[in-house]
């Protein structure tokens, strides 16, 4: 088939998909077994420098953050990390500076709050890479590919862009309706931390609402950690088989985090809590800003409650449930800073 | 617009984007403004309009200004709570009517830019990128373009980055590299005026002016030469249940429109 067109992005996280099979067969066990284990564990045993990451949710939205908060603390390095409409993650890592490679289709922004300081800064002084565009459909299918076990998926948009031409996608002849057709490359995360309502101790996951691209990521993902805000028995997910959205065998380790995706949504739960973001994009515009934010936060707490509880305790978070289902009003603690 | 006036840009702006959408027809929209004008379409004259959110959120009555495309609120009251993969896969397949985007940059034929100002890999300014904008505008019937701030810094004769495809450089360009036929950029919305897309050459061309905007404002806030036509009208403006609503019912903290 003759390529019309190829983006010059790099291509991360891409394998053969034989080697990927193979890479399956000999690493992800089938036995049901107990993967329960604490951040600290699941980050050190399953994150290594150099590694290509993806987080689950999107944007604000049922992120892990104490998966992302013990790769700070831990100071991974070197890590290429997937832009998948990742924000609030992303900026942590970025400006902390465990993340130095990033292929984009949204990031460096928090969508309404504005632009996001630390990101952008390193960004634009050379400190951390774009190495490819590509956009959120782009990155959803290089996840479908990757969890299909085939090389690329054909698809009809960044054709035309320099989105396209940034990407790591090739242009060819469709075969069949003998028009350009674009090719998505599947990928492959080294591993994946994704944020669940409720999981039982193998990992049988559900995700209460939008699923976004989790389904698929956690399926193409080499290595899976599981955050949950509660651990049930195995009865509850063979209850209602329906509502399982990630079973076990795909899943590595089982991190029980009530909050955890704190100051992040979880929807049904508990809303941002827009005080403490302020505070991070307030902090974040200087680096001694963000050591300032990080010494607070993350490497003088010793687990993710100490942390809940320096960000307000249960009456924060009693608020945050509240905000959640409409009871209070809206704010906007950052709009007057930007 | 004089400081006399009822309402501010902003409101001007999410009314006019809510005049373009009509009822039973679904629509594809993007952070801020694009959302505000959507809600607005659907508790004045197009209550049956099909909201579509990129992350999963199909159909949802939105009670609040959602601050990201992503959260709770995309799938209030819902018709369903998806996935990405079938929202795009939705839009791909031809289910949605309407796309609904901002831009830092815009050309001619409706090339938008929001990945980066100055080089790619030196950039001036990093913005977001593409996120949704690109398979919003590749994929939607009809593009719908709000930009805030009309200048000659943001109609340019080339954007910096090409992140989302307008009509790429004019007619039969989206065809020839593959897009979906017959979709490409509708309208374009901005504080100066609203403008359609000349259907020979695929560019620019003046609908009608905001209130109190003259035609050479439009001419000398561009890069490029826009198309303008024999008869051009005024934009209507927003009446007071409008400004309630925009105020009472979508933007209560004011974040976009300001208090």
């Amino acid at each position: 088939m003759e390529v019309l067109k190829e983006g010059k992005g790099e291509l991360l996280g891409w394998h053969d998909p034989d080697e990927a099979r193979e890479w399956v067969l000999e690493n992800k066990s089938r036995e049901l077994k107990d993967k329960t284990m604490s951040a600290k564990e699941a980050v050190s045993k399953f994150v290594h420098d150099g590694d290509f990451i993806a987080s689950g949710g999107f944007g604000h939205i049922r992120v892990s953050m104490a998966i992302i908060y013990e790769i700070v603390k831990q100071q991974k390095c070197n890590l290429a990390m997937a832009g998948k409409t990742a924000v609030h993650d992303i900026d942590i890592l970025v400006g902390s500076g465990c993340v130095n490679k990033v292929e984009a289709a949204y990031c460096f922004g928090h969508e309404l709050r504005g632009l996001s300081p630390a990101s952008r800064r390193l960004v634009q002084g050379g400190q951390c890479k774009v190495v490819a565009e590509t956009s959120n459909a782009g990155y959803q299918w290089r996840w479908l590919a990757g969890m299909m076990g085939i090389p690329f998926i054909p698809s009809r948009n960044l054709l035309g862009t320099d989105t396209g031409n940034y990407s790591s996608c090739k242009v060819v002849n469709d075969p069949f309706s003998g028009k350009p057709i674009n090719l998505i490359p599947a990928a492959y995360p080294d591993v994946a931390f994704i944020h669940v309502h409720r999981c039982d101790i193998y990992g049988n996951s559900q995700i209460d609402g939008i699923l976004v691209e989790d389904f698929e990521l956690s399926r193409c993902a080499r290595r899976l950690i599981i955050t949950t805000e509660e651990i049930v028995d195995s009865e509850i997910i063979r209850r209602e088989p329906w509502k399982t959205s990630i079973p076990f065998l795909v899943v590595d380790a089982v991190v029980e985090v009530p909050y955890g995706s704190h100051p992040c949504e979880m929807p049904g739960m508990y809303y941002y809590d827009e005080s403490h973001i302020a505070e991070w994009l307030n902090l974040s515009r200087t680096s001694e800003g963000i050591d300032e934010y990080l010494n607070k936060y993350v490497f003088s707490v010793d687990n993710f409650e100490d942390y809940l509880e320096l960000c307000g305790g249960v009456k924060k978070l009693n608020y945050l449930k509240r905000r959640e289902f409409l009871r209070e009003p809206m704010t906007a603690p950052w709009r007057k800073q930007s | 617009m004089t400081a006399e006036t009822r309402y501010n840009l902003r409101e001007f702006l999410a009314f006019t984007g809510a005049s373009v959408l009509e009822d039973e027809k679904s629509v594809f929209v993007g952070t801020g403004l694009p959302i505000i004008a959507s809600m607005l379409a659907q508790k004045t004259h197009a209550p049956n309009l099909f909201i579509v959110f990129e992350a999963g959120g199909l159909g949802p009555l939105l009670p609040e200004l959602p601050i990201s495309v992503g959260e709770s609120r995309t799938f209030h009251q819902a018709i369903a709570a998806s996935t990405m993969h079938d929202v795009m896969s939705l839009a791909q397949g031809g289910y949605v009517d309407f796309g609904f985007l901002g831009g830092a940059q815009m050309d001619i034929y409706g090339n938008i830019n929001t990945t980066v100002i100055g080089d790619h890999d030196s950039p001036k300014t990093r913005l977001p990128g593409s996120g949704g904008a690109n398979d919003v505008g590749s994929f939607s019937q009809r593009l719908i373009i709000i930009i805030a701030n009309q200048s000659k810094r943001t109609f340019v004769n080339k954007v910096d980055f090409l992140t989302t495809p307008g009509y790429l450089d004019g007619p039969g360009a989206r065809e020839r590299v593959g897009l979906p036929k017959g979709t490409g950029p509708y309208r374009v919305i901005t504080q100066l005026a609203v403008y359609g897309f000349d259907n020979e050459t695929k560019r620019l061309k003046l609908i009608s002016l905001s209130p109190g905007v003259s035609i050479d404002e439009v001419k000398e806030n561009s890069s490029f030469e826009i198309i303008i036509p024999d008869k051009v009208e005024t934009t209507p403006e927003p009446t007071d249940e409008h400004l309630r609503i925009l105020h009472e019912e979508i933007d209560t903290a004011g974040i976009v429109l300001g208090k």
